[in-house]
């Protein structure tokens, strides 16, 4: 058995032996093995190219940068997804713009540990995949799966675009896979999680889970829920959304993030404009309340959605 | 200010020095032992989330806790615990914010050491570091623009945290425009389980002071009496017009980063070191060595901190947990200006 975190781990062991450009950089990576030792043992295998950095956000992102301008494949570690914000000018401003700009590319990887887990609070919590994919010029993963944490994290590092790597931290430890995938879908290419023929929930990272527990759940009274893994949020996979509810002909986007001008928005912005015809709902979505991350866990089981609240609101939509 | 069980007293007065040292020992005492609890409260599975503990920090957080006065702000960090009872933060504050208490100052909304009272110039620290430090300039500012005099604001930083821009932003801007900022940079070696060496190059961090223009200060930060003295004196020097005042103590971190952390990478030789020592065996030693305690004394503080601590706890563990349907999910005062909640999302 593999977990999500050890996926993590072993794609970035990989990408280090197939390919000398690459280099780890963050803070506690090196001998310690990082907060959540997603790097564990790789400084001790690789020596000199896993590297413990300063509390120098900004830095760590601009010599990125530099390095990827240089011939180098950087793999960042952000602490925190929280964090990254702290680097965030160099990311949007100069990685994001540079191919745009000068037609040279900028292949870096930004692994964000992203999401909530209990009691981690306002500032440990946070899902910006939105925030990263308002920009042109990046490219946004949000792995669900184990199988993807491995095959989106080497992919990402080998394609020559600024990739933000949105790994869950509540997936870590919790998911495991048999063993890790040989072959894989490409970026930019949806899943199909669960077929159906009643409605479609789209979602992405942990909550896919919640929702294919929320899929199961309405299946005891007969309910045959499609959920589609986004994988990819930018580029996002439209056309398997489309030909979902084109299917179904009702959809509920879920995401962990808040909801103002969310991935779930751009999804149903979407539908809304290519598959109106194809509604036989309005369509619905659901997302974290639009408050900071709570720390108590009685109120960030509410600020979130779950099993149950997903599994609410197909309810409504199958009735409208 | 608030509540205070006992009001503070200040580093100041040479004839008052001992009992200045004295106050803020029972400070220290009282912070080591409520931290103590809460690690054992969260070793029992109680608490939820992090669990970050001051230990081995006491004597330089308390002195920069004790120097301040009403009207003064204080931005505290994660190993702060004896500078915010100092400074007059109740222990209930701690209790109800780690156990995520409604009736907590953050009323389980932020939790463990990430609480304050802006109101009474206590600032609720956000995790990214050295992002306080213009905060509490800003506060300075406005009290210039008010017309306050004579008020100073104190932000706590690790040597991590000197690494990040929003340091040397802070500090500089502080410089600039000459406000009377304190900043108490605690060098304990390590961040989280970087050794200075990755952090930074230059042989002392206090060579920095030199190149923002501020004044620059240096402390043995296991001891408490060079603590009160040093930071009592820079207090005294910003709040007399001088401008920033940094100081940097060295010691040794005395705990994991966190309670999850077995903190395996701290040097031995470190240990060994003068700034390994465990700042309050220090200053009971020497309190009993000067003879301003004696062994009953310390016996009876212990317990009196014992005492307080159980009650605070107890009373934080009767108090109810946030209850999500009464919550009121909005983030912005203007609670008619709010929209994400009566929108279906
Ligand atoms: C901007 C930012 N990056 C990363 C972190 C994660 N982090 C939390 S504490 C810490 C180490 C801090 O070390 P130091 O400043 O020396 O303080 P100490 O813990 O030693 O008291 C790190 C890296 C953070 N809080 N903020
Ligand atoms: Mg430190």
């Amino acid at each position: 058995m593999i977990t999500y975190l050890e996926a993590i781990r072993e794609a970035q062991k990989k990408a280090l032996e197939i390919d000398p450009r690459v280099y780890l950089y963050g803070q506690d990576i090196g001998a310690f093995g990082g907060a959540f030792k997603a790097t564990k043992g790789l400084a001790q295998t690789f020596p000199g190219r896993v590297i413990d950095s300063p509390i120098s956000e900004d830095a760590m992102m601009g010599s990125a940068i530099g390095a990827a301008l240089q011939g180098m494949r950087p793999v960042i570690e952000m602490q925190f997804a929280d964090f990254s914000t702290v680097g965030f000018n160099q990311i949007v401003n100069q990685a994001a713009t540079m191919f745009w700009r000068t037609g040279e590319s900028c292949p870096i990887t930004v692994r964000l540990p992203s999401g909530g887990t209990p009691g981690s609070g306002p500032f440990h919590s946070q899902n910006l995949e939105a925030l990263y994919a308002h920009y042109p010029g990046l490219i946004i993963l949000t792995p669900a799966t184990v199988e993807d944490a491995y095959s989106l994290l080497l992919e990402a590092i080998a394609l020559d675009d600024p990739v933000i790597f949105c790994e869950h931290k509540y997936l870590y430890y919790h998911l495991k896979a048999e063993s890790l995938p040989e072959t894989a879908l490409p970026v930019g290419k949806a899943r199909i999680a669960r077929t159906g023929r009643d409605a479609t929930v789209v979602t992405y990272s942990a909550m896919l889970h919640e929702a294919l527990a929320a899929a199961e759940e309405l299946a005891e009274n007969g309910w045959e829920i499609e959920v589609i893994d986004l994988r990819s949020i930018k580029p996002l996979d439209t056309d398997t959304v489309l030909a979902s509810v084109a299917r179904t002909g009702r959809i509920l986007a879920v995401g962990e993030a808040w909801p103002w001008g969310g991935v779930t928005a751009e999804v149903l912005a979407r539908i809304a404009t290519d598959g109106f015809n194809l509604l036989d709902a309005p369509p619905m979505r659901l997302n974290s309340k639009d408050t900071p991350v709570p720390f108590h866990p009685n109120l960030w089981g509410t600020h979130r959605p779950t099993a149950r609240t997903i599994a609410n609101a197909l309810r409504d939509l199958l009735r409208l | 200010m608030l509540h205070l069980a006992e009001a503070p007293i200040r580093a100041g007065k040479a004839s008052d020095f001992p009992e200045t040292y004295r106050r803020a020992f029972r400070w220290m005492l009282l912070a080591r032992v409520a931290e103590e609890k809460i690690a054992s409260l969260f070793r029992g599975g109680r608490i939820t989330g992090g669990v970050f503990l001051g230990k081995g920090q006491e004597a330089i957080s308390v002195a920069t806790g004790i120097a301040l006065k009403e009207g003064d702000i204080f931005a505290p960090l994660i190993r702060d615990q004896a500078g915010r009872l100092a400074f007059g933060e109740s222990l209930l504050d701690f209790t109800l914010t780690y156990l995520g208490a409604r009736s907590g100052p953050m009323r389980g909304r932020d939790g463990n050491v990430h609480r304050g009272r802006p109101r009474e110039g206590l600032l609720p620290m956000i995790s990214h570091l050295g992002a306080m430090v213009s905060v509490v300039n800003g506060m300075l500012l406005a009290h210039r623009f008010q017309g306050k005099k004579g008020t100073v604001g104190a932000a706590s930083l690790g040597d991590g945290a000197t690494s990040t821009g929003a340091f040397h932003e802070s500090i500089n801007q502080a410089a600039v425009e000459k406000l009377p900022l304190i900043l108490v940079v605690t060098n304990n070696q390590y961040a989280y389980s970087t050794p200075n060496e990755r952090q930074f190059a230059c042989s002392d961090l206090v060579d920095k002071a030199l190149g923002y223009g501020v004044n620059g200060h240096t402390v043995d930060g296991t001891d408490l009496e060079s603590c009160l003295q040093i930071i009592g004196g820079a207090v005294q020097l910003a709040r007399e017009g001088n401008g920033p005042q940094l100081i940097v103590a060295s010691n040794l971190r005395l705990a994991g980063h966190g309670e999850h952390d077995d903190s395996h990478y701290i040097s031995s030789h470190f240990k060994e070191l003068p700034l390994g020592r465990d700042c309050i065996e220090v200053a009971q030693n020497h309190l009993l060595g000067k003879g301003w305690a004696d062994a009953s004394a310390l016996e009876v503080w212990t317990r009196e901190c014992a005492v307080q601590v159980d009650e605070a706890v107890a009373h934080a563990l009767r108090e109810p947990a946030p209850d999500p349907a009464q919550e009121e999910w909005c983030a912005l005062s203007h609670r008619h200006l709010a929209e994400g909640n009566s929108a279906k999302f």
